[in-house]
């Protein structure tokens, strides 16, 4: 590094103002003003042994689309991150750069590292309001492929193998198609009309989806295969949410966050009674978790009129496995954090409605097999907090529909799938799968990086003879 | 042939009502359009529409299925907003979402001798699965029950694929006066005892059922309609203790040992949007202009 560079500031992300944002679900990051992207795009080295690359789960070439973007050039910007993400508008909003790209970045050793996702988010926006998408025009090779699961892993798997000229069929079992991008992540994160676009994108590229469409019940895997399809992709996600087994889980206001979530983010109840779907919160919450989940479910409980709300967490901050942006945003809006703490029971009143909730102190004892020191209970430490809903966000499983449903597939006894990392090839011939079916609740860039291994994998198997 | 256009499923797919029926004052009958999920459906399963865009997802279980013609028929009972607002579609109107078939299917099998209980519009899953029973080379015996004689359903549908229909009304005015369970009691005082026992209904009429036969330990069949939100297990807003374990009816259900099913919690769990409930009504009342549609509550 030159000394007299001079380099300008990380750019912040201009946001709505924290009390004002806690009251609407308007998107809470505005998104780069030109002038910020070129300062920020500015930092960038464009090393020539570029490291910030390695960190990226579907290899983005990162200095080349900034080089761009310096350039102004925004199309060739855009277009260079498509090369390997088709999903950029998504992945700059919640990918946890600071875990993987911006970690590598050499500018990060010595000042804040270039704020990579920010600039994939300017130009993918940008994209949306100027530039035109490409339509596909590859020779069909007249192969199909059915997906199973439109989620972040199944819609990248799509586009990759679209753009090889195979025809592909993606089957969502809700009504509308995007997985946790439309039932998970709620709007003030990740605007529903953003995961949209980027559908309508692939649709672009050949690809059709079809909603409605639970496979395990309407056909089985081994129906597609034999009727119609040369290979099938399943990427069902973490679609089966866990609870703590402790007293009065079954309260009437004790929710799953997937449900909590689902019923705001998908079935928009918090516009209830203009949609039809109800959403009751009372006036104090408490989220049980301490991950991106659990911080989306407290700032949707805020926005639904939450007077309090809390994150109840048996470990300390150090351990909360939220990204630290989401961290910070959830307590500017009010969300109270009461770490090394946890519930013991929930109990009820006389109509089996939520009143309160028993928690116990927690202290950090020696370090556990995820190498994170674990939480010791304190006999004797519980107290009780007034408390009208629960929403339990201690991560999700496997949903089990497919792999019921197709005998010969591998599973772990934790019911995820079986799957070879590098491509995707599960025990069952002809049959690839990927994203958190596999590895377990994760992140929307890992499970994009598990679909495009998979495409390669597909294609591979596709064309072999 | 290309299965995703089989499958009947998509952006432009229409799940058109092809034939609307009243039954009684507020259960109304479709045969609706969906080849797809007709040829897939099993006594016993349910599906999920949703009437349009703002609306909510709302399990029906499947009545019957033609799987010639493509129609399932579903049978709905009136209750709140959605279900009115489902009421007022007409033949030839649109569901804008439809899935399935979701859930189990009946354990069908020849048990020896069957009885079949329907309660209210109960009476509508019950039939596709009495009729499985009748097949399975089951001696069966049905008992179909409602308030009031108008509010009665599928009684000639009933009575032809049972061995005997036994017919009761809360006040008397079809059948024999009482409730199912009166007849019930009657059935299991006799000397051969039935093998199986199939209970449909409202969550009490089910609750009873089950009570009413745990003396004689026969195996007592139930199906919950528990309020749901995706039907595929992800939520888990239909969970219900069933014995020791958590249970969650649109995929582990909708049918559980009545004997094992924490009533309490079931009963306690639909009561969950009792006020929601209200506010859509409310909000019906004013979108039918004022005009008071109020019913009595079942």
């Amino acid at each position: 590094m030159s000394k007299g560079r001079i380099k300008p500031d990380r750019q912040e992300m201009p946001l709505q103002d924290a009390i004002e944002r806690s009251k609407n679900f308007n998107e809470v990051s505005l998104g780069y003003t030109l002038e910020q992207a070129l300062l920020e795009a500015s930092r960038c080295l464009t090393c020539k042994k570029p490291q910030c690359i390695e960190g990226c789960p579907v290899d983005v070439e990162i200095p080349s689309f900034i080089k761009f973007i310096q350039e102004e050039n925004f199309q060739s910007a855009i277009n260079k991150i498509k090369e390997k993400n088709n999903l950029p508008a998504i992945c700059g909003r919640v990918c946890p750069q600071e875990n993987q790209c911006e970690k590598y970045c050499i500018i990060g050793k010595k000042s804040k590292p270039v704020a990579i996702g920010r600039l994939e988010r300017f130009a993918a926006d940008w994209e949306m309001k100027h530039g035109d998408t490409k339509s596909n025009i590859v020779e069909p090779t007249g192969k199909k492929i059915a997906v199973v699961g439109s989620g972040p892993s199944g819609l990248t798997v799509a586009a990759d193998l679209a753009m090889l000229g195979h025809e592909v069929t993606v089957m969502e079992a809700l009504h509308i198609p995007g997985g946790v991008l439309v039932y998970g992540i709620p709007e003030f994160r990740l605007p529903k009309a953003i995961v949209q676009r980027e559908i309508d994108s692939i649709k672009k590229l050949g690809v059709t989806v079809k909603t409605n469409a639970v496979v395990g019940k309407i056909n089985t895997v081994d129906e597609l295969l034999q009727k119609d399809y040369d290979a099938v992709f399943i990427g069902t996600g973490a679609g089966l949410p866990y609870f703590m087994d402790i007293p009065g889980e079954n309260y009437n206001g004790v929710y799953s966050a997937n449900e909590f979530l689902t019923r705001n983010n998908l079935m928009k109840g918090y516009l209830f009674p203009e949609y039809m779907t109800p959403i009751k919160i009372g006036e104090k919450v408490a989220v049980i978790g301490a991950g991106n989940v659990a911080m989306d479910s407290a700032r949707t409980a805020l926005r639904l009129g939450a007077k309090e709300c809390y994150i109840v967490y048996r470990r300390s901050e150090n351990e909360m496995p939220a990204r630290n942006e989401e961290i910070e945003h959830a307590v500017e809006e009010g969300v109270q954090l009461r770490l090394l703490t946890s519930p013991v029971e929930i109990v009820g009143d006389e109509n089996g409605r939520v009143k309160a909730l028993i928690c116990q102190r927690f202290e950090l004892g020696e370090p556990d097999e995820s190498g994170r020191r674990s939480p010791v209970a304190i006999p004797g430490s519980e107290y009780e907090m007034e408390m009208d809903t629960v929403i339990m966000a201690l991560g999700q499983g496997p949903n089990p529909l497919v792999s019921q449903t197709t005998p010969d597939l591998q599973t772990n006894k934790r019911g995820n799938i079986v799957a070879d990392e590098a491509t995707g090839q599960t025990s069952k011939p002809g049959v690839f799968a990927g994203g958190d079916i596999v590895t377990g609740a994760a992140t929307v860039i890992k499970a994009m990086g598990a679909g495009k291994k998979a495409a390669k994998a597909i294609h591979e198997y596709l064309t072999a003879n | 042939m290309d299965i995703s256009k089989e499958l009947g499923v998509g952006d432009d797919n229409l799940f058109q009502i092809i034939k609307k029926e009243v039954l009684a004052p507020s259960i109304k009958l479709f045969n609706v359009s969906a080849p797809e999920i007709a040829a897939k459906a099993q006594p016993g399963q349910f599906i999920i529409l949703r009437i349009d865009e703002k609306g909510e997802r709302i399990p029906l279980t499947i009545a019957d299925f033609d799987r010639e013609q493509g129609l399932l028929t579903l049978i709905f009972q009136e209750v709140g907003r959605s279900t009115k607002e489902l009421g007022e579609l007409n033949e030839g109107d649109s569901i804008l979402d439809l899935v399935g078939p979701l859930g189990m299917p009946s354990d069908i099998e020849k048990f020896g001798r069957v009885i079949c209980v329907g309660g209210g519009v109960g009476v509508a899953p019950v039939y596709p699965i009495t009729r499985a029973m009748k097949q399975a080379g089951n001696e069966v015996i049905s008992i179909i029950g409602a308030r009031n004689g108008e509010s009665l359903i599928l009684e000639q549908e009933m009575r032809k694929v049972s061995d005997e229909l036994n017919v009761v009304t809360d006040d008397g005015s079809a059948g024999m006066k009482g409730f199912v369970t009166t007849k019930l009691q009657e059935i299991l005082a006799e000397e051969k005892k039935p093998d199986l026992i199939v209970a449909i209904g409202p969550l009490v009429m089910m609750q009873a059922v089950s009570e009413l036969t745990r003396p004689y330990q026969i195996k007592t069949v139930v199906s919950l309609n528990s309020i749901m939100v995706d039907g595929t297990g992800m939520c888990g807003a239909c969970r219900v203790p069933v014995g020791s374990k958590i249970q969650f009816a649109c995929v582990d259900g909708p049918e559980f040992d009545g004997h094992q099913v924490d009533w309490a919690v079931a009963a306690m769990r639909a009561r969950m949007f009792t006020d929601e409930e209200k506010t859509a009504m409310d909000g019906y009342h004013h979108h039918a202009g004022g005009e008071c549609q109020c019913r009595k509550a079942e």
